[in-house]
């Protein structure tokens, strides 16, 4: 038996986005074994939702205006947990080295993380969607709420998953992510928060454009910064 | 095939590489030995383009680090302590992601023959979390020498292993090495490093000290020839390596 094959010269190397897509289905396959990630964003976001559930007594004008508030808090925090949990898995076994060995452009590395974790937590917010509308007795399946959450979930996973890679490399990194990222997201949570509001309250579009537009720009923002800094972050 | 001159790495204020001098013809196998603390990790991380070197050139199958990473990562294959597998996947499932991540054409039929060299061929199917720290290690071996690379940088392969798993580990080795690969290996184990290594470097406070090929050392003195090695520098480190 040999392993070494015939052929000498190296293959030739894998584009952007195979790497990247190999990277989402590494981490889709991995959760789908352990369902460690989903289950912990997940039991966490209905814990919060039913606290606030049983421990604030609302009529139903003041439960239509804590709405958005209450779901991205819980958002932000079991999204914290993921996106804690995603990169630690690299740093345990030491796997980001293995990653970082590969011969593909580090950018497709970061980019699959962030589909990876991006699926992860829509997932979750699928989940807790409908379980907070029967609790609060609130009609969530508004579209332009919907798009508010995509586009906040977008936002807060593509600064968080580059600041993960930063602090997992860190002792304190547990408590570490959410120091540095709260206050770098704040702009998502409050924009979104707000766009959420008004798309509840049914206010007309002229409103609630500032709101998406601060979202999209930040989106288009720092996934150019990530794109460019990724390399470096990761870099010893 | 490896080529380092004047190599400094600075962490801070602390210099771990202290204008390290290194060639490695095509086909040696060598040996990199010294106490802890050395640098041999350090300068192997830089070899493999994990770290940055402060100052200095380095160059790997003719290409400048770290200027020419991702041609130099194509033709290297690293195995450390750490068997960098992910724990919730199989074995063939870790070998088809790194296959991927490299580009591995007929990819199943090369996952077939890797995991027949590591002993591994009943096992691809387990999750690597239920796998032993040998059979890990062994898989790791497989993981390293998936995409076929004609550089292989072992860093402390055997720590954690017991005399069985060691002994399979050599086996393995000695097959993925037996075809012309370039091979720098840090140890702590001058037995096997004898056994296996064709010139032995000792890398001690950043700088290489002392070299000899295999013919240059007599069976079984090694630890001699390392002994003399280190005792000039740290008297107090010379047995470091006993065992």
């Amino acid at each position: 038996m040999t392993v070494k094959s015939a052929a000498k010269r190296p293959a030739p190397p894998v584009s952007f986005l195979s790497s990247m897509w190999a990277v989402v289905w590494k981490d889709l396959a991995a959760e789908l074994r352990s369902r460690e990630l989903i289950s912990a964003m997940l039991v966490f976001s209905l814990l919060v939702v039913l606290i606030f559930n049983f421990s604030l007594e609302l009529n139903a004008r003041e439960r239509q205006e804590v709405t958005a508030g209450v779901l991205w808090v819980t958002f932000v925090f079991a999204g914290t947990l993921g996106l804690n949990r995603s990169m630690a898995i690299e740093k345990d076994g030491n796997c980001l080295d293995g990653l970082l060995l590969a011969p593909v452009d580090r950018a497709a590395i970061y980019f699959g993380k962030v589909i990876g974790n991006l699926i992860f937590m829509l997932l979750v917010i699928l989940i807790v969607l409908p379980i907070y509308s029967i609790l609060y007795n609130t009609n969530l399946f508004v579209p332009g709420l919907l798009v508010t959450i995509l586009l906040g979930a977008i936002g807060y996973v593509v600064s968080g998953t580059l600041l993960a890679a930063m602090s997992v490399q860190t002792r304190t990194r547990d408590i570490l992510l959410p120091i540095l990222h709260l206050p770098v997201v704040l702009p998502v949570v409050i924009s979104a928060v707000r766009a959420s509001t008004y798309f509840l309250q049914g206010q007309p579009m002229d409103l609630i454009w500032g709101s998406l537009n601060l979202l999209i720009g930040y989106n288009v923002i720092f996934t150019a910064a990530a794109y460019m800094l990724f390399d470096y972050v990761v870099q010893e | 095939m490896i080529s380092a001159r004047n190599l400094v790495k600075r962490f801070g204020l602390k210099s771990v590489l202290r204008g390290l001098d290194f060639e490695v013809a095509e086909g040696e196998f060598v040996g990199l030995l010294g106490p802890n603390g050395a640098g041999k990790t350090t300068f192997l991380r830089i070899l493999a383009s994990l770290a940055r070197p402060s100052l200095g050139r380095v160059e790997v199958a003719g290409f400048s680090l770290p200027e020419q990473a991702a041609q130099v990562r194509r033709r290297l294959g690293v195995l450390s302590h750490q068997p960098l597998l992910y724990p919730d996947l199989t074995g063939e499932e870790n070998l088809t992601f790194f296959g991927r991540l490299y580009n591995v054409q007929n990819l199943p039929e090369r996952i077939r023959n890797v995991l027949a060299l590591v002993g591994l061929e009943g096992r691809g199917r387990d999750l690597v979390r239920t796998y032993s720290r040998g059979m890990q290690q062994r898989l790791a071996i497989g993981r390293a020498v998936i995409h076929d690379p004609d550089i292989l940088l072992l860093d402390e392969p055997y720590t954690g292993l017991d005399q069985d798993a060691s002994a399979m580990l050599d086996d393995v080795l000695r097959k993925v090495t037996a075809e012309g690969r370039t091979v720098v290996m840090t140890s702590h184990d001058l037995v096997r490093a004898q056994d296996l290594c064709s010139r032995f470097d000792v890398l001690t406070r950043g700088r290489i000290l002392a070299s000899a090929s295999r013919q240059d050392v007599p069976p079984d003195g090694l630890q001699a020839f390392y002994r003399r090695s280190v005792s000039s520098l740290e008297p107090g480190r010379a047995g470091a390596h006993d065992g």
